[in-house]
């Protein structure tokens, strides 16, 4: 993804840092004038992305970094978050809509992501997302009752 | 409610009825406090009838999912009541994506709800 339009963070891995560098994409995303109902989608799954990285990726350790590349126009967004942990599978991860697991308080971050971005892809150790939101994306999938 | 408090509280007819203060309750430091404080709140109530009202919340997170989750586990656990109401139809669409329409009830607004306790 790396070009003259992306742009690039490096935040310590505290949820403080997350939330600012969530606030500075999504301020590139309206300053680029994508629209707004697809930008819901993008907030959202941004969220998940860095809450994950901070979380499971870095283990809140605010000595390992996590690195935000974005690169946004009026009909597209994509964004990548890496983090410096070693990775997970992402198939590895229970479905939360099943019955026994609606009343688990976690779990819903993955499946939000999915729902909602128009593409989603992993790097083989998986500790790298890449979310693009195209502004015709008639997207969140919803689940099969 | 307290100084800090990001929750606008009010009782009414043996019902706490709850809004958020905050447009974007997406923030996790923000979203914990807001979990201690209704937990709070469930503690102090021998059979809580909670009525939580989503007017004026833009986006949330599946932490914020996870969080009404725990207060609604809790309040069952007591044998009491929860209720949501006024959840924008993007932020509804959050609670059909991941099933949790299932699990919680769900009004359109407050009135409705208020009138559904048992």
């Amino acid at each position: 993804m790396p070009d003259a339009l992306t742009k690039t963070l490096v935040i310590p891995s505290t949820l403080a840092d997350a939330h600012d560098a969530q606030e500075t994409v999504m301020e590139a995303v309206k300053a680029a004038g994508f629209p707004e109902e697809p930008s819901f989608a993008v907030r959202l799954a941004l969220d998940e992305a860095l809450s994950n990285a901070v979380r499971h990726g870095n283990k809140l350790d605010a000595s390992k970094s996590v690195t935000v590349e974005y690169e946004v126009s009026p009909t597209r967004v994509t964004i990548s978050v890496t983090d410096q942990g070693p990775g997970f599978d992402p198939e590895s991860v229970p479905d939360p809509t099943l019955d026994e697991n609606l009343d688990q308080p976690h779990g819903r971050g993955l499946m939000l992501i999915k729902a909602y971005m128009t593409e989603v892809t992993y790097s083989a150790r998986g500790n790298r997302v890449t979310m693009t939101k195209t502004c015709d994306c008639t997207l969140p999938r919803r689940p099969r009752s | 409610m307290t100084e800090d408090s990001r929750l606008l509280i009010q009782k009414q007819q043996g019902i706490t009825r709850i809004e958020f203060l905050d447009r974007n309750i997406l923030d996790e430091g923000s979203i914990q406090r807001i979990g201690e404080e209704i937990s709070a709140l469930i503690d102090e109530t021998a059979v809580p009838k909670l009525l939580i009202s989503f007017e004026n919340v833009e986006h949330l997170s599946s932490a914020a999912l996870g969080t009404l989750i725990n207060i609604n586990n809790k309040i069952r656990q007591k044998g009491g009541q929860l209720r949501l109401s006024n959840i924008d139809p993007q932020i509804y669409e959050v609670f059909v994506i991941t099933k949790l329409d299932r699990l919680f009830k769900i009004y359109d607004d407050a009135e409705k709800a208020m009138v559904s306790f048992e």
